[in-house]
């Protein structure tokens, strides 16, 4: 197998948790709140999943557990963001503090245990072709997480759904004045969030490489919110940038199968110098980010 | 006949004037509400709640020699919380603190690395100031992608800080490894000269706390008396206001970037020219997150400031005793900050706001 096809055919489990968790983060933020704890979700997640997962619970309830674990502590941060208006970017980073912290006490008896993952399900005909095969043979999570992207795609392009939620975000006070309860809906987009999270960081630890080490998450969640800001909230981008950094994370890996000679420690930050790079690259551009940009983002709602 | 409901909602109403009572005593309420909550937490995980609060809340004061790890550990937390502050104050949200404290630790120990029989009294304020260089060069960084790429602060310094503890790992590993180390990931031993000096004998806390109080007195100025540090908190509360009075954005981040990155670099500086006499992986131990936690905690207010740094700093010498002492593991700390940043946004609403019960505004039939 070459490099191409290696990052091919891993690219799309790489990208997963960076997905599954930028996807929720786009919810919450077209609601109009900015959850900078998505790291510490995420950890939460991974370690609850571990948990159930290694004491033979089976996936299906590790990401059960690991998404209700992570929503109620995002609710912590709705129930300090909008019940006490506090500030939102001090909020986030207490709830990545306290779930990072959470986690590494809740996976302490557990650290460098291992797990059996997910198998992996190849889509007949499609898997046998040259070169691309690899991008047809994904574990069940994988295929979910896209379905998921299309049903997120979809309700924000045509259900009523998704309009309320962009106007909660948009113009809180219009929403508000025509009926909705613009809190109702942060609350929901910000457990929505944390749920995704949860699966993300359950993805990350029971089925990519299914293990548990403190500091495991390292970065993704960070990476997901910048992906956000990528992806200017829309559903596609978001998902080509998320392919886009499971193939940086795979690059590492793959130079160094090939031999080169690169120090590691530059090759596993990669996905942060590349990060850092395309978040220049698009801010630059401030009418993009204006285009879709939510109006009222990281602001407290106040009747 | 109808009735009122009997429903109170609980509302929170704008004051005219912020409490400054409430400000106050946000900080004791949320430093007691957050001390039960982490009991009550130990409880469930079986733990002796007497023993874990002799371990972390009485313990450091009982001996002069544990009070003064206590001050040693207050110290890289005051100086960077000092500089982030500014920063916050002038909504630059700077959460890369701790790269910025690794970039420091980096460049104080190119001296020490590079020319280990160096002499002389210049050697730790040189690497005290290279150090302090170091971070405000690796905050420019953030900086620059802020102000001339409109990227955001926040991810960008975070990214950053990821970067540096790489680029740590590489020096550890490769060309600054002790070739007399048996493989540690770890820099030779500093010379005697490469050394902060101690300031009261016996104890590890050496002449960079006191340039730590003198830098704290200096933002308080700054911050509280001069009129640069004014403009500052004029952009960060009225940016539009800011922007008409002709005090320019961009400016306002590179001086909030660099006077933090400054600050956290010095405080990497004093910890491998201090109490660590070499350059580790463990330099990178957190500090540069929970500095953040102190400075909201201190209100980011230069004297609360000091008060929450001192108040950080015995939650993590006392979490050591408690790890030793009633097999409290150290993440515990972690989510000690965590739940104590919580508790003090909730308590710090009251300062803006105050709890009214209303009635529920409809009616209902009985």
């Amino acid at each position: 197998m070459n490099a191409i096809e290696f990052i091919l055919a891993g690219m799309l489990a790489a990208a997963t948790p960076f997905l599954l968790a930028a996807l929720g983060e786009m919810v919450a933020e077209r609601a109009g709140v900015l959850n900078l704890g998505v790291e510490g979700l995420m950890a939460f997640g991974a370690v609850l999943a571990f948990i159930i997962v290694y004491q033979g619970g089976g996936h299906l309830l590790g990401f059960v557990v690991a998404g209700l674990g992570s929503a109620v502590l995002s609710l912590l941060f709705a129930f300090v963001t909008l019940g006490f208006r506090a500030n939102q970017v001090a909020a986030g980073l207490a709830i990545g503090i306290l779930g990072q912290g959470l986690s590494a006490l809740f996976g302490k008896t557990y650290e460098s245990l291992t797990v059996r993952g997910l198998p992996k399900l190849a889509l007949p005909g499609l898997s046998e072709l040259p070169v691309i095969g690899g991008l047809f043979v994904q574990d069940i999570v994988v295929w979910i997480s896209l379905a998921a992207t299309l049903a997120l795609w979809a309700i924000f392009a045509y259900s009523k759904i998704g309009l309320i939620v962009r106007a909660v975000g948009e113009n809180p006070k219009a929403a508000h004045a025509i009926g909705y309860s613009v809190i109702s809906v942060r609350v929901l987009a910000i457990a929505f969030g944390g749920a995704m999270a949860g699966f993300a960081g359950a993805y990350a630890s029971v089925v990519y490489t299914p293990l548990w080490a403190d500091g495991m998450i390292a970065g993704r969640g960070w990476i997901a919110i910048a992906l956000v800001v990528f992806g200017t909230w829309l559903t596609g981008r978001i998902f080509l940038g998320a392919c886009l950094f499971g193939a940086v994370s795979l690059m590492g890996l793959a130079a160094q199968a090939t031999g080169l000679d690169v120090p590691s420690q530059l090759l596993s930050s990669l996905p942060y110098l590349v990060t850092i790079i395309v978040l220049g690259i698009i801010s630059a551009d401030r009418r993009l980010l204006k285009l879709n940009g939510v109006a009222s983002l990281g602001e407290p709602f106040e009747r | 006949m109808s009735a009122w409901s009997l429903a109170f909602v609980p509302t929170l109403v704008r004051r005219e004037r912020a409490s400054l009572a409430a400000a106050l005593c946000a900080p004791v309420i949320a430093l007691g509400g957050a001390i039960t909550l982490n009991l009550g937490l130990y409880v469930l995980m079986g733990r002796d709640p007497v023993a874990v609060v002799y371990a972390m809340l009485f313990e450091p004061f009982l001996s002069w020699a544990s009070f003064s790890e206590v001050l040693l550990k207050a110290g890289p937390l005051l100086l960077i919380a000092q500089g982030l502050a500014i920063g916050f104050r002038a909504k630059v949200f700077n959460i890369g603190a701790e790269g910025q404290f690794i970039l420091g630790a980096i460049f104080a120990s190119a001296i020490p690395v590079w020319f280990p029989q160096a002499t002389g009294q210049w050697i730790w304020p040189a690497m005290l100031l290279l150090g302090a260089i170091g971070g405000a060069l690796w905050a420019s960084l953030t900086a620059f992608w802020r102000v001339r790429l409109n990227a955001n602060e926040i991810l960008v310094s975070l990214m950053l800080s990821l970067v540096a503890a790489q680029l740590l790992n590489y020096l550890l590993l490769g060309p600054w490894k002790d070739p007399n180390g048996f493989n540690f990931p770890q820099s030779v031993m500093f010379q005697y000269d490469a050394m902060v000096p101690t300031l009261i004998a016996g104890t590890r806390v050496n002449v960079s706390f006191l340039i730590t109080l003198a830098l704290s007195v200096a933002a308080w100025v700054f911050m509280q008396r001069s009129f640069i540090g004014y403009k500052l908190q004029v952009g960060g509360l009225a940016p539009r206001a800011a922007g008409y009075a002709g005090f320019k954005e961009g400016w306002a981040i590179w001086l909030s970037l660099l006077i933090g990155g400054f600050a956290a670099g010095l405080a990497g500086a004093a910890e491998v020219a201090g109490p660590l006499g070499q350059l580790q992986r463990s330099v990178a131990s957190g500090y540069g997150y929970a500095a953040i936690i102190v400075a909201y905690l201190g209100g980011l207010h230069p004297i609360g400031i000091v008060v929450s740094a001192l108040v950080m700093a015995v939650i993590y010498i006392g979490g050591d005793n408690a790890m030793v002492s009633a097999n409290l593991p150290i993440a515990a700390v972690r989510v000690f900050q965590g739940s104590l940043l919580l508790a003090y946004l909730i308590a710090v609403a009251f300062v803006r706001y105050r709890l009214e019960r209303r009635r529920a505004a409809h009616r209902s039939p009985s």
